[in-house]
Formats: structure tokens, sequence, C-alpha cells
């Protein structure tokens, strides 16, 4: 990938992110900024780069390791607590006792 | 091109549609939860496509697959416990805890790229290549840090584990910040001169230099540092994204680069907050307590649970306004046990949310649903203050700015001009409080000196629950 294509997917990455929230109910911004935030726990494939292109360099292993651990932390706790925050208001209609 | 390209090509775009509609979807309430798990779902997806492309092509050696292996379910693992485990009260601090880890992963990868260049590329020396691969490494250090330092700075400030500093209020700041900036970008410009220690220098400074902007920012703004800091964690990652040569890794940093910013936009409006007051303004308590804000209350009336009660019970529409308080008392079960009692009694109750009410928005509505209050009974600010004067009965549970007055009426008030709740219409107001102390600015809240207004003193679940126990005395929701 050239470096000028990079940045072309650079821009659009962030056009599109400045389109895709629009309006967001207040209720919403706690969820959306924890969701977002696993996402951005996407560095976990930078990490995965590192460990496989290491080619037995131990120290990069070790440091490809941590980085993806820390990663996945970012992404799996992110998904549950959001999923955790979410599944509260989609109980609303059950609950009309 | 050979399949495992095509697959991880067809992959990348497929992972890269799916977060865009995951984004998309959680911003409305229907679609949110779906979302969440389409973007997971994504992630999944992404990583597959990765590992099958390397098996495709240079293959994985076993060395690989075991740290890969220990990596990922030490993470994982932690990750879940903790979203599992923690209370829906600290959840801007899990946040900021999160968030900080992903920007220490991107600071890693880019240290590991800088101390071990990556195999391949480095054959045939390239000067404008190398010249963007220590951009982009140094760039990922640098925001990977501070996003680091600065979301663990914000996370211990909410849990109280740290205070805000004398010093981090005065002029000072500001000469130690330029210091630490001026030394990262001096870093930044020996490492592209090919010095590679300066690169420890550059962790460091740019380590200092996040914990020495968050660490004078106060407690109401810290939703903002968040979500700045969310903001951040995505840029590190696109960084990150050019340091592997990953379009993928880039599409998605800066989606949620650039939603984090909108985002932190819309939750400064929610406060009156410019951004460049948030980040440089210090605690908004330290310029109230010279301003005119703070004075002597002159009127203030309290009253029993008791007399609550007796109001309460007479009336036909009640409107709740819950704040931080109500989340730190835990006292959200309680509240809904009250609120069902006057329903029964044919009372209308309704939820007043003020956007910022809390410490983060959504707050409140997160913990109301926790408390299974349903979800129609919650009206935004602008829904419900006409409303008020219709009111015969508003009950503020550890609410404080958001209901003061003050933003309407005193132009020299540091609140003024933020959008308020407008209580005071309503007929009667009961304050439910555990003592005089100001709200979060420091400021003092002129609601409370005014003649319909009763402060109720007591913790917020105590006094609740003596108003079940006064409420049931009288009779009221037992037909």
């Amino acid at each position: 990938m050239s470096f000028i294509s990079l940045l072309w997917v650079l821009l659009l990455g962030s056009l599109l992110g400045l389109e895709l929230i629009g309006k967001v109910p207040p209720t919403l911004h706690t969820p959306l900024m924890s969701g977002a935030n696993a996402i951005s726990g996407i560095t976990m494939l930078a990490a995965l780069t590192l460990i496989v292109k290491a080619e037995g360099n131990v120290p990069l292993l070790i440091i490809g390791s941590v980085s993806l651990g820390f990663a996945l932390f970012n992404v799996v706790g992110g998904f549950f607590v959001t999923d955790r925050m979410l599944a509260m208001f989609s109980r609303k209609p059950s609950n009309k006792k | 091109m050979n399949l495992p390209v095509i697959i991880k090509f067809v992959i990348d775009l497929l992972a890269v549609l799916l977060l865009a509609l995951g984004i998309k979807g959680l911003s409305k309430v229907k679609s949110a939860r779906d979302a969440n798990r389409l973007a997971a779902f994504a992630m999944s997806l992404s990583v597959v496509g990765l590992l099958s492309y390397y098996l495709g092509t240079s293959g994985i050696a076993i060395q690989s697959w075991i740290w890969i292996i220990i990596g990922s379910i030490i993470g994982s693992l932690f990750g879940a416990i903790l979203a599992k485990k923690v209370p829906m009260t600290s959840m801007p601090e899990t946040v900021a805890l999160f968030n900080g880890c992903g920007g220490m992963s991107s600071l890693l990868v880019a240290l590991g790229v800088a101390i071990f260049p990556l195999s391949g590329g480095q054959e045939n020396f390239d000067f404008f290549k190398s010249l963007i691969n220590e951009v982009s490494i140094s760039v990922s250090i640098f925001v990977g840090a501070i996003t680091f330092t600065g979301s663990i700075v914000a996370m211990a400030k909410l849990q109280g584990w740290l205070s805000t500093p004398g010093w981090t209020q005065s002029k000072v700041r500001h000469f130690v910040n330029i210091v630490f900036a001026v030394a990262s970008l001096i870093a930044f410009f020996d490492l592209i001169n090919g010095n590679t220690s300066s690169i420890w220098l550059l962790v460091i400074v740019s380590s200092l230099l996040g914990i020495g902007v968050t660490l004078p920012i106060g407690g109401a703004d810290m939703p903002v540092v968040i979500s700045l800091l969310n903001s951040y964690s995505g840029i590190a990652a696109a960084a990150a994204g050019f340091v592997v040569d990953s379009q993928l890794l880039i599409v998605a940093g800066a989606m949620v680069g650039a939603a984090g910013l909108i985002l932190t936009q819309v939750m400064c409006k929610g406060m009156n907050r410019s951004l460049v007051s948030v980040l440089f303004g210090g605690s908004l308590s330290a310029q109230s307590s010279a301003s005119s804000g703070s004075g002597e209350y002159t009127n203030i009336t309290s009253c029993s649970v008791e007399e609550c009660a007796l109001t309460l019970e007479a009336a036909n529409k009640v409107i709740i306004v819950p704040g931080y308080g109500l989340a730190v008392a835990q006292a959200q079960h309680t509240l809904r046990e009250v609120t069902k009692k006057l329903e029964q009694n044919g009372i209308e109750v309704v939820y007043a949310i003020h956007p910022v009410a809390g410490r983060m928005p959504g707050h409140m509505n997160v913990l109301l649903a926790e408390a299974d209050v349903p979800y129609e009974q919650l009206k935004e600010m602008d829904v419900v203050n006409p409303d008020f004067p219709a009111t015969d009965v508003v009950l503020v549970l550890g609410a404080n700015d958001v209901v003061n007055p003050q933003a309407k009426n005193d132009s020299s008030s540091p609140l003024y001009g933020m959008p308020v709740l407008d209580v005071q219409e309503a007929r009667t107001v009961f304050v439910i409080k555990r003592g005089m102390s100001a709200g979060y600015s420091g400021i003092k809240n002129d609601l409370f000196d005014l003649p319909n207004t009763s402060m109720v003193f007591g913790d917020a679940k105590k006094v609740l629950n003596d108003l079940i126990g006064e409420l049931k005395d009288l009779g009221v929701g037992e037909k």
C-alpha cells in the first residue's frame, strides 16, 4: 500500500466517522462512548501482526503478546460492558407488571 | 493476487462495513444492542481475516501461536471479569480504564516496531518510506502514551483515589505542560534524525504530558475528557495502522477518532462549556470561588419526611430530578418503590433527565433502567421543561447544578448560559440532600433560597426509605 493511498483511507475513514454520528440521544452517550472505545481496541490486529512477524525474536513476541492482552482487555471488556448497559434499556417492555 | 490476499481483502471490507453500521446503530435506542453485537462480530471477523491471511501466505510459527494464545486469554479474561463485576455507578471509570489499555496497546506496538524493525521493506532503504515509518511510530507512541496515562488519571480521579493538587490550578501547570510538549517535540525530531534511543524520552515525556493535562481537570468535566481520550485512542490505533501498514486499522481508528470528537462536542454543548475551557480552564470550582457565585444562604426552609409525604399524597403530577447523589447512594431501586406507590395512587410520575446529570451523559438513564423504570417515563430536558408550571411536586434527588436558576438569571455566574431544568416553576420543590454543601461546580444554588423550595436533609436512600414508610402510613398505593 502506498503512503498516499493510506492517507486517502485515513481521510475517508475520518469523514465516515464524522458522518455516522449525527444526532445521538443523551441516553446513548455512555453506551456509544463505550462501544466506540471497544472498537478502538482494533490495535489488536497490529499486535497480532507483530507477533506473527516476530520470527522467534522473544522480546518482540513478549511485547506483542502484552500489547495483544491490553487490546483484548479493551475489546472484550468494552463490548461486554456496553452490552450490559444496553440490556437495561431493552428490558423495558417486559416490565409492566 | 493470490487467494489469501483476496480473502483478506473481502473480509476487511466486510469488517469496515459492519463496524460503520455498528457505530451508526449505536446512536439509536432501538438498534443499539444489536449494533454493539454487530461491531463485536466485525472485530472477531477481522481477526479471522488477518490470521487466515498469514496462514495462507507466510504461515504462523508455533511459537507465535503460543504468545497469541497467552495474550488473548489473559486480556479477554480480565476484560470479561471486570465488565461483569463492575457496578453500574462506576461506568465512567471503567470506560476510562478500558480506553487507557487500548492506548497502551498502540504504544507497545509502535515501541516494538521501533526497537526491532519488522522484516521486509528494510532491504532497499528508502528515505521517504523510513521517514513515514518514524513519523507514524512517533505519533502512535505520543498519542498512545497520552491516552494511557490520561485515562488512568481520569479513572483514579473519578474513583476518588486522586484529588486535584493545588498547584495544578495555578498558572504553573501551563508552564509544566508546555515543557513536556516541547520535550516530546525535541524527542520526535531527534528520533527522525536517527537517534533511536530518544524513543524512550518520547515515551516518558508524553506519558507525563498525559498526566499533566488531565490532572487539573475537575470532575464535572471528566466525562468530556474521557470522551476526548476515547477519540485519542482511535487516533493512536490509526497511527498504529500506518506502522504495520493496515488499512482496516486506519479506517477503524479514524472512525472512532472522528466519532469520539463529535460526541465530545455534543457533551460540551450540553454543559455550555467549550472544549478549550475544559482542557485549559482548570476546574470550575477554582474559578467560581472568587466570583459572585459563592454567597450565603439566607432563606432555607427545611422540612421533615412526613411533610414531604403529605404533599406528595395530595399531588397530581410529580417530576423526579435525579442526579449523581442518587447514584452514589445507590437509591435507584428505593426510588422506584416510591414512584410505584405514587403511581398506584393515580399520581402521574415523570423523570426529568438533564443531559449531563450524573457524571456522564446517559448515566441516569442507565441507572434508572437498572431499577426497571419504564423508558417512556424518562423525559429529556427540552421535553419536560414546559411541564414544570403544571407540576405539583418536584423531587430533586442528588442533583444540584442542573437545577440552579442562576444559569438563567445571573449573568455573572459561571453557570450562566448552561441549559437547566426549570424546577422552580413547579408549585413545590423538595430537595433531598445530605447537607448544604455546594454542587459539583462549587457554586451556590439559588433554588434552595426560594420560598417554594424545601430541603429534606439526609442520605437519599434513607430519606426514600422513610418516605416509603410514611406513604404506607398514609395508605398511599394500597387499595
